[in-house]
C-alpha cells in the first residue's frame, strides 16, 4: 500500500518538473526539504571541502608515483587507470583507503541528529499531525541523506577521473570504468550503513550529542581497536605450526579472518581492493596447491564481483538491519511534543 | 438534532501502572468551542494524541468525523488541525517557508501553497514577519504562526493544546479572540485544552473537567455551577476593617467580635455557610441577602469596607471539585 503511494509519488515528481500545476507527493516534498537542508548546512559544506581535499591529495600522490609503479609485463599494467584510485607512496593514503576512513564520518554526520533534532525542535509532532504516514519521516531522512551522499560521491569520483584523464592522458577502458562505478556503488552502500546506524541512534537517544558520540565511538572501535583486539586474540590462541596440522592452521586463519570481517570497514576494504586491483584472486588464505600453476593474470570483472559478493551482501544486510531497527523503534514510539 | 463530530467511547490509555485516560465518554458537536480542563497530567494531551492516532488507545474507540483515528490516522489528519503544546518551527526557515512546507505536505501545489500561506499570515497578523526566520519570532508570534499552520489545511476541527501558555495577557486576549472569530466565521469545531481557567471561561461554549484521567463533569459553565452549587448559588464577600497591629479603636476584643459576627451571619435565614480569609468574609447563601448582611455587619460594630456579590466562575467550580476529590 505504502509502496504504491511512493511509486505514484515518483511519477508525480517527474510530471512536476514538466508541469508546475501538478502536485508533488508529501513524501517527495519531505525528501526535497531534507536534501535542501543538507546542502545548505555548514556541516555539509565542511564535509564536501574535506572530501575535495582528500580527492586532490590522493590524486596528487597517485599521479606522482604512477611512473614508478608501472612495471613492464606486469599483469596490472593493463589497468593503468585504476592506479589513480589505489596508488600511494605511504605518506597520504590512496583514494579508496581515504573513503574507507572518511565515509563513516560522512554517514554519521548526516544522520546523527535526524530524528532527535526534530523532536527537540518540537517540530516532529507538528509534522506528524499532517496527513502523512509516520514512516515518511524516517524514510525521507534516509533517502534525502542518501541522495546527497550519492551525488557527492559521483561528483568526486568523476572529478578524479576527469583530472586523471587530463593529467595522464590515457582514457580508462570500459572494464576500468565499470570497476570504478562498482567501487562507487559499494562506497555508497558502505556510507549508507553508517548513515543508518546514526539514524538508529538518533531515534534512540534524545540528545544529538549522545548519538553522535556513540556513533563515533563505534566507528573508532571498529577502525582502530577491533583489529588490535583480534590480533591479540589471534596471537594468544594461534596453534603452533610445529604441532598443528596445516588444516588446523588454515582453519584457525579462516576463523580469525571471519571475526575481523565483522568490522564493516574490513568488508569495505576487502571488497574495494578486489574491485580496484583486478589481480586479487581470493580474500581468504590460499594453499600452495591452489596457487600452483595459476597464471598471474588479472580477473575479469564478473569474477572479481563474485569474490566480493559476500562482502557486499554483508554490508547491505548490516545497513538494512540498522534501518529496520530504527524503523521499528520509531513506529512504536509515542510522539509527544516534549 | 445535533450530530457529534468527535466521539469518544470508553477510551482508555494506560502507561505501566498509571491510567492516563480512564474510560472516557464524550461527544463534541460541530461548530462548538469545547474546553478540556484539568491540572497537568490529567490526561488532556493523551486524549488529544489518541484522537489524532499519534498514540493507540488500550481499549475503547475514538471517532473523528466518523473515522477511527487508530486505523486510518491519515484520513483524520486531513480533517483535523493540531497545534501541539509548545509547538516548534524550523528555526532556519522563514515563517512563510514553514507554512508553505506544511501546505505542500497537505498536497497543495507550490504556487497555491504560497498564496494560501500569505493569506493566513495576514489573517494572524504576521505579514510583516513573513520573511523573518522563525528562530527570531517571539513566543506570541510562534503561537500565531502555529494557528496559521493549523488552518492551512482547511480543517473541520482544530485542536489546540495549551495554546495560551507563555504568551503575555494582551497576546492571550488577541489570540483567543482570533480563535472565536475563526470558529464563528468558518464554522470550525474547536477543541481547546488548558489549565488556565479564566481564558477557557472567556471562549468556550462547553467544558469538560478532567481529573486524573477521568472526565468528572461536562457542560456549559452556567449549568456546571448550578449543578455543583445548587444549594448555595450566591456568594457575598464582605471586606471588613481589621487593624492587624492591634491598635484597633474597637471597644472590645476583635476576634470575639468577628466570631460573634460569623455566628450571627450563620443564624440568618438563607445563609448556608460562612468562611473568612483575613479581611474578607465569604457568605454563601441561597438568596440574595446583601442588604441584610450589610445591616448585620454594621450593627455588630465592625467597619464594613465593601460588599461584593459574586458569581461562580470556573475557578470556584474547579476548587469545589478538588475539595471533593480530596475528601474521597
Amino acid at each position: 500500500m505504502i509502496k504504491a503511494v511512493q511509486f505514484t509519488g515518483i511519477f508525480k515528481g517527474r510530471t512536476t518538473i514538466a508541469n508546475r500545476e501538478k502536485v508533488l507527493s508529501p513524501f517527495w516534498v519531505m525528501v526535497q526539504k531534507e536534501v535542501s537542508d543538507h546542502v545548505m548546512s555548514w556541516r555539509f559544506i565542511i564535509l564536501a571541502a574535506l572530501m575535495g581535499l582528500t580527492c586532490m591529495g590522493s590524486l596528487y600522490t597517485s599521479i606522482s608515483n604512477l611512473g614508478r609503479a608501472i612495471k613492464p609485463n606486469s599483469p596490472e599494467s593493463a589497468f593503468f587507470f585504476l592506479k589513480l584510485f589505489t596508488l600511494s607512496d605511504g605518506t597520504i593514503p590512496s583514494f579508496h583507503v581515504f573513503i574507507g576512513f572518511l565515509g563513516p564520518l560522512i554517514g554519521i554526520s548526516l544522520g546523527f541528529d535526524a530524528i532527535n533534532s526534530e523532536q527537540n525542535g518540537r517540530t516532529l509532532s507538528r509534522i506528524l499531525a499532517q496527513p502523512v504516514h509516520r514512516d515518511y519521516v524516517i524514510n525521507a531522512k534516509f533517502i534525502g541523506a542518501l541522495i546527497v551522499i550519492s551525488v557527492m560521491f559521483f561528483a568526486l569520483t568523476l572529478l578524479v577521473i576527469g583530472f586523471g584523464l587530463i593529467l595522464i592522458g590515457i582514457p580508462p577502458t570500459a572494464t576500468e570504468f565499470l570497476r570504478i562505478m562498482c567501487f562507487l556503488l559499494l562506497s555508497i552502500v558502505y556510507v549508507a550503513f553508517w548513515l543508518n546506524l546514526s539514524i538508529l541512534f538518533s531515534v534512540r537517544f534524545r540528545q544529538a550529542a549522545t548519538s553522535a558520540l556513540t556513533c563515533i565511538a563505534i566507528w573508532l572501535f571498529f577502525s582502530v581497536f577491533y583489529e588490535m583486539i583480534i590480533g591479540l586474540i589471534a596471537k594468544a590462541f594461534a596453534p603452533s605450526p610445529d604441532i598443528a596440522s596445516p588444516e588446523q592452521v588454515i582453519k584457525f586463519q579462516k576463523l580469525i579472518q571471519g571475526f575481523s570481517r565483522l568490522a564493516p570497514r574490513q568488508l569495505f576494504t576487502d571488497a574495494t581492493s578486489t574491485l580496484l586491483l583486478p589481480s586479487v584472486r581470493s580474500l581468504g588464505p590460499l594453499t600452495f596447491s591452489q596457487m600452483f600453476g595459476a597464471v598471474p593474470n588479472p580477473l575479469p570483472l564478473g569474477q572479481s564481483l563474485l569474490i566480493v559478493w559476500p562482502q557486499v551482501t554483508g554490508l547491505i544486510a548490516a545497513a538494512v538491519l540498522c534501518f529496520a531497527l530504527s524503523y521499528r523503534f520509531f513506529m512504536k514510539r509515542e510522539i509527544r511534543s516534549r | 438534532m445535533k450530530l457529534p463530530i468527535i466521539e469518544f467511547t470508553d477510551l482508555t490509555k494506560k502507561y505501566d501502572q498509571l491510567t492516563a485516560v480512564d474510560h472516557l465518554n464524550l461527544s463534541i458537536y460541530k461548530g462548538e468551542i469545547f474546553g478540556l480542563l484539568g491540572p497537568n497530567g490529567a490526561g488532556k494531551s493523551t486524549t488529544i494524541l489518541m484522537m489524532l492516532g499519534l498514540t493507540e488507545p488500550d481499549s475503547g474507540i475514538a471517532k473523528v468525523c466518523g473515522i477511527n483515528p487508530t486505523t486510518s490516522p491519515v484520513e483524520v489528519k486531513k480533517k483535523v488541525g493540531y497545534l501541539p503544546d509548545n509547538v516548534g518551527f524550523y528555526d532556519d526557515m522563514t515563517g512563510l517557508e514553514n507554512l508553505v512546507y506544511i501546505a505542500r505536505l497537505n498536497g497543495l501545489p507550490l504556487n497555491m501553497a504560497k498564496e494560501k500561506a500569505m493569506q493566513l499570515l495576514e489573517r494572524v497578523g504576521l505579514v510583516d514577519a513573513a520573511d523573518k526566520k522563525t528562530g527570531k519570532y517571539s513566543r506570541g508570534m510562534i503561537q500565531r504562526l502555529g494557528l496559521a499552520d493549523v488552518l492551512i489545511k482547511n480543517p473541520e476541527i482544530i485542536v489546540l493544546d495549551e495554546p495560551t501558555l507563555g504568551i503575555d495577557p494582551k497576546g492571550v486576549k488577541e489570540f483567543l479572540d482570533l480563535i472565536v472569530q475563526l470558529s464563528r466565521e468558518e464554522g470550525l469545531t474547536v477543541l481547546l485544552s488548558s489549565h488556565h481557567l479564566h481564558q477557557v471561561q472567556q471562549v468556550c461554549d462547553r467544558v469538560g473537567l478532567f481529573v486524573s484521567g477521568k472526565l468528572i463533569d461536562e457542560g456549559d459553565i452556567a449549568s456546571l455551577s448550578t449543578r455543583l452549587f445548587s444549594g448555595e448559588p450566591f456568594i457575598i464577600e464582605a471586606g471588613v476593617h481589621i487593624n492587624a497591629n492591634g491598635e484597633n479603636n474597637l471597644p472590645f476584643n476583635l476576634e470575639t467580635s468577628i466570631t460573634g459576627l460569623g455566628n450571627k451571619l450563620l443564624n440568618m435565614d438563607g445563609v448556608k455557610s460562612v468562611a473568612r480569609e483575613r479581611e474578607i468574609i465569604k457568605i454563601f447563601c441561597e438568596r440574595d441577602l446583601s442588604s441584610a448582611i450589610a445591616k448585620t455587619i454594621v450593627e455588630s460594630g465592625i467597619d464594613l469596607n465593601c460588599l461584593v456579590k459574586r458569581e461562580y466562575g470556573l475557578d470556584d467550580i474547579y476548587q469545589r471539585y478538588f475539595e471533593k476529590e480530596e475528601v474521597k
